[in-house]
């Protein structure tokens, strides 16, 4: 089992409907988030691009996050998901600096938070609140270990790029593009 | 790639439920505290869901809202059963949750009053606020007659109190979403296809092979399932072709961008139907069976040449040859959208006329990937009296302009206004859901209008600019709080939806349908409001249609079989219009005898002078115009908006990203806040774009309040629209100011 998730640039409107949907469904309080829109212009008018991408953390297989926590607070759990539990957390932020990805804010309780994968939605047999709210189904969510899942199926078939590669993380957000 | 989402969920599902067999979530995860609170917080907890539709915009989106075991919104998703989101809410229908917990809310009914010679509000009871407004609609009836109450009105409640007025014997009754939006559509439409668009639009996207979009935004606009069937569109591998200045979202998902100049769009329509018919490309067979005035409209568009388009457009020739074949190479199955807010130019029918022709042209209406053929369901009338007839209404305020088909907003502004010419004065208003302030153009006539009014009663969820103006205040529940019309939805199949309250109302609210009943019985309308709470006209008519309120609680959502016949066109089926002449009218003898030009023609439209950009506006899609930026959800996501700078401009300003300007207009009409530059390819050189709703001025809103700027303070410029009174918008400009105009200035 090794969650990943695959999210369509070509189709994505960075609505932030993912953003608001992990709020009210993590409880994530207002002024934070754990999920965020990029918009990215290139080239000068009239010709010009742009890629909009819904963010979040990369669920790295080699963390920095994990690596360098003093605590164990952040780990990684089966599927391949960083977790961090709180009540080990003493909010130092070397994971902050550390994510090349910028995913992890302070929460006002203390502790470090982030995405979860919304693992607690996994365990009822349904995706992730972003995934499943979306409204351009630009995002896909899955078990790469599955050669036939959608998500295997998909980086198979379509050009595809992760965020900061340089960083050697082996992040598991993808972006088709 | 053919793996199915259906599919996908059912792999997804079978894993996990593997999983599940083998290991709990604690032994998954092993022991942990911090899963723990999140296991008792989200999964262990107990939800109750009721059904609703969102009311955060008028998708109308229907929902589930989950309350917790305090009695807490916690959640609202889509109900997949709906038609109009498929189970996915856009991210204002998912933060609708914000419009109930924003503590900014009204709270209790407000009298003004003045103390110490300053005019102040004073909390006052339900009882009193309704005896007054019902003493004030007494007032008026004995002094002017009824007419004279006018109701300007958005969204749910308009209903209700549409009811009211009606009861009352008053139609003077308008909405800014006709003669500030959508109208010129209905008229254009309306004249070439004998249909109306109507909401949501009948365009089969999700089945198209190209979708031409003129300066329509969607992606931008939230208007739901458009969104999703532009995704859907996209996966089909469909060409999508976008009209627009700004290199928007919907542009930047396109095979083809024409970065047409502003207020240029009529040339390249008649230049496109141009091409189709030197070429040989528009669909023959189509336009011989179905059509009116091709022979016509063949003569007039000879001239369109694309180069003389491109003179006008700075759109190339050879854009437009190309753009015109891939069009007809898709026919039929090619949608030229319609749009939705199209008040722009003052020649917005006239645009949309020439869109309707170009579809025509095409042969898309009534073909699979362009028009269907949409069906809704009649909903059964709650008994009551026979409305009394009034001697005006909206249609005699609004007499100057044939093909108007609903009030014109701003027709009654001037119908309000002291002249003592006016066969049709307007001594007191209501206004619901519609932050008239934020919605109208030419802010200095809506004030002035609102001075001559005798009283002025305003009932919102909020307070909005226009509540500081009311004598009354009365604050209506949200949707989340109250019954409201059962929602008949006209799409591919019929369908109803419920919206049941999902709590009591908070604070001292009440919803609108109540505040109704409560002013009907005040003036012995009683007869009118045969019951005592709404739900008991929802369980009637839900049980006249063959269900029950008991089996709508539990689905939300029901839809029923078509029975208007088949989606679209069968090959070679006759087929009569809603036209005079029963065909698509290219040529339209409606419009001659009235005196307008019978086809579409371009009339070049004022420019920018020197030192002045075009003050472009559009849709952000995290809020829907003015009414959401407080809310705590949706303000997280876009708490202000920006002004969206071409580089060439900001260099030669000298403007750097971020930096504070406020903004003068060509009436010397100076912004009140400021709003930060944003430096973007995105934005031609002629124009400035910013989002529409922010810049509010009413400081009980404390997250919206002195938030980035309202284009519309700067919109004191219209062209009305000659068929049908539309304010065309777009053609106010603007010059940007570095230093703060109001430095030496007390606010």
């Amino acid at each position: 089992m090794r969650y990943a998730m695959v999210i369509d640039t070509l189709k994505c409107v960075g609505c932030s409907d993912c953003v608001v949907a992990c709020q009210t469904e993590n409880n994530v309080p207002h002024g934070y988030c754990r999920d965020w829109i990029t918009e990215a212009v290139s080239g000068s008018y009239p010709n010009v691009e742009l890629e909009l991408r819904s963010e979040r953390c990369n669920h790295c297989d080699n963390a920095p996050c994990v690596r360098c926590c003093p605590t164990g607070a952040s780990h990684i759990v089966e599927g391949g998901i960083v977790l961090v539990t709180a009540n080990e957390c003493i909010g130092c932020g070397a994971c902050i600096e550390s994510c090349p990805y910028d995913a992890r804010y302070q929460h006002p309780d203390g502790y470090v938070d982030k995405c979860t994968f919304c693992h607690h939605r996994l365990e009822k047999g349904q995706l992730p609140a972003c995934v499943s709210v979306c409204p351009t189904k630009c995002m896909y969510f899955g078990d790469l270990d599955n050669p036939n899942s959608e998500v295997s199926q998909l980086l198979k078939n379509r050009n595809y790029k992760t965020l900061a590669p340089e960083a050697g993380t082996n992040p598991h957000v993808f972006y088709l593009i | 790639m053919t793996t199915s989402r259906r599919k996908f969920i059912k792999i997804s599902a079978l894993g996990l439920g593997g999983l599940a067999t083998t290991s709990s979530a604690f032994k998954m995860f092993g022991v942990n505290s911090y899963l723990d609170a999140v296991v008792k917080e989200n999964v262990a907890k107990k939800f109750i869901r009721s059904a609703t539709y969102c009311e955060v915009c008028f998708w109308k989106c229907a929902a589930w809202a989950y309350t917790d075991e305090e009695g807490d919104i916690k959640k609202i998703i889509g109900n997949e059963d709906d038609t109009h989101c498929n189970g996915r809410l856009c991210p204002r229908g998912t933060g609708g949750v914000g419009m109930y917990s924003d503590e900014d809310r009204l709270k209790t009914p407000l009298i003004r009053t003045t103390i110490n010679g300053e005019e102040t509000y004073r909390e006052a009871s339900w009882e009193e606020a309704l005896d007054l407004i019902a003493s004030k609609f007494k007032d008026v009836k004995e002094k002017y007659g009824p007419e004279s109450f006018a109701l300007l009105k958005h969204g749910s409640p308009g209903s209700h109190l549409e009811h009211l007025f009606k009861a009352y014997g008053s139609d003077t009754i308008a909405e800014p979403a006709y003669a500030q939006c959508r109208g010129p559509r209905e008229t254009g439409f309306g004249l070439t296809f004998g249909s109306w668009i109507g909401s949501p639009e009948p365009t089969d996207i999700r089945d198209t092979k190209c979708l031409v979009l003129i300066g329509s935004h969607i992606g931008e606009n939230m208007h739901n399932s458009q969104i999703q069937e532009m995704s859907d569109a996209i996966d089909n591998g469909a060409t999508i072709i976008t009209v627009d200045p700004r290199f928007s979202t919907a542009a930047s998902k396109s095979k083809h961008w024409l970065a047409i100049k502003p207020a240029t769009d009529i040339a390249l329509l008649l230049s496109w139907m141009h091409v189709l018919i030197e070429e040989g490309l528009y669909n023959k067979n189509y336009v011989e069976k179905y059509t009116l005035g091709f022979e016509q409209l063949k003569a007039h568009v000879k001239q369109f040449t694309p180069e003389w388009a491109y003179g006008i457009t700075t759109i190339k020739p050879e854009e437009i040859r190309k753009t015109a074949r891939v069009m007809a190479a898709a026919a039929p199955s090619v949608i030229v959208h319609p749009g939705r807010h199209v008040t722009w130019y003052g020649d917005d029918s006239q645009r949309e006329r020439a869109i309707a022709i170009l579809n025509g042209l095409l042969g898309s209406w009534g073909n699979r990937g362009g028009f269907y053929f949409k069906e809704s369901l009649k909903l059964p009338k709650y008994p009551h009296p026979e409305y009394p007839e009034p001697k005006w209404g909206w249609k005699e305020i609004g007499e100057k302009y044939p093909f108007a088909e609903m009030g014109i907003t701003s027709e009654l502004i001037k119908a309000t206004l002291p002249n003592e010419d006016n066969k049709y004065p307007i001594k007191a208003w209501m206004v619901a859901g519609t932050n008239l302030i934020n919605t109208l153009p030419q802010r200095d006539k809506t004030i002035e209008a609102i001075n001559a009014v005798e009283f002025l009663v305003v009932i919102d969820t909020m307070p909005m600019e226009i509540t500081g103006y009311a004598d009354v205040v009365l604050p209506e529940c949200t949707y989340l709080e109250r019954y409201d019309d059962i929602r008949s939805a006209t799409n591919r199949t019929p369908s109803i939806a419920v919206r049941v309250p999902a709590v009591k109302p908070k604070y001292n609210t009440k919803p609108a349908w109540w505040i109704s009943k409560q002013i009907g019985d005040r003036l012995g309308l009683g007869d009118y409001f045969n019951y005592n709470d709404y739900e008991e006209v929802i369980e009637w008519q839900l049980n006249e249609l063959g269900t029950s309120l008991d089996e709508m609680k539990k689905i939300g959502v029901k839809n029923f079989e078509r029975k208007s016949g088949p989606l679209f066109l069968e090959e070679g089926q006759d087929h009569v219009f809603g036209t005079p002449s029963g065909k698509i009218e290219f040529y339209s003898h409606q419009l001659a005898d009235k005196g307008f030009d019978a086809m579409p023609v371009y009339t070049p439209h004022p420019e920018p002078q020197q030192g002045f950009y075009r003050l472009n506006y559009g849709r952000s899609p995290m809020h829907t115009f003015s009414r959401t930026i407080n809310n705590p959800n949706l303000s997280d996501l876009k708490s202000e908006n920006t002004l969206w700078v071409n580089p060439k401009v900001a260099r030669v300003l000298g403007l750097k990203k971020n930096q504070e300007v406020w903004l003068k207009n060509q009436d010397n009409i100076v912004s009140t806040f400021s709003i930060k530059v944003r430096v973007t390819e995105r934005v031609r050189w002629d124009s400035v774009y910013m989002y529409h709703g922010f810049g509010h001025n009413n400081n009980k809103l404390s997250r919206a309040f002195g938030k980035g700027i309202s284009d519309t303070e700067l919109i004191s410029q219209t062209v009305i629209d000659p068929l049908m009174g539309g304010t065309g918008l777009r053609g106010n400009f603007v010059s940007i100011l570095t230093e703060d105009p109001h430095k030496n200035s007390e606010i």
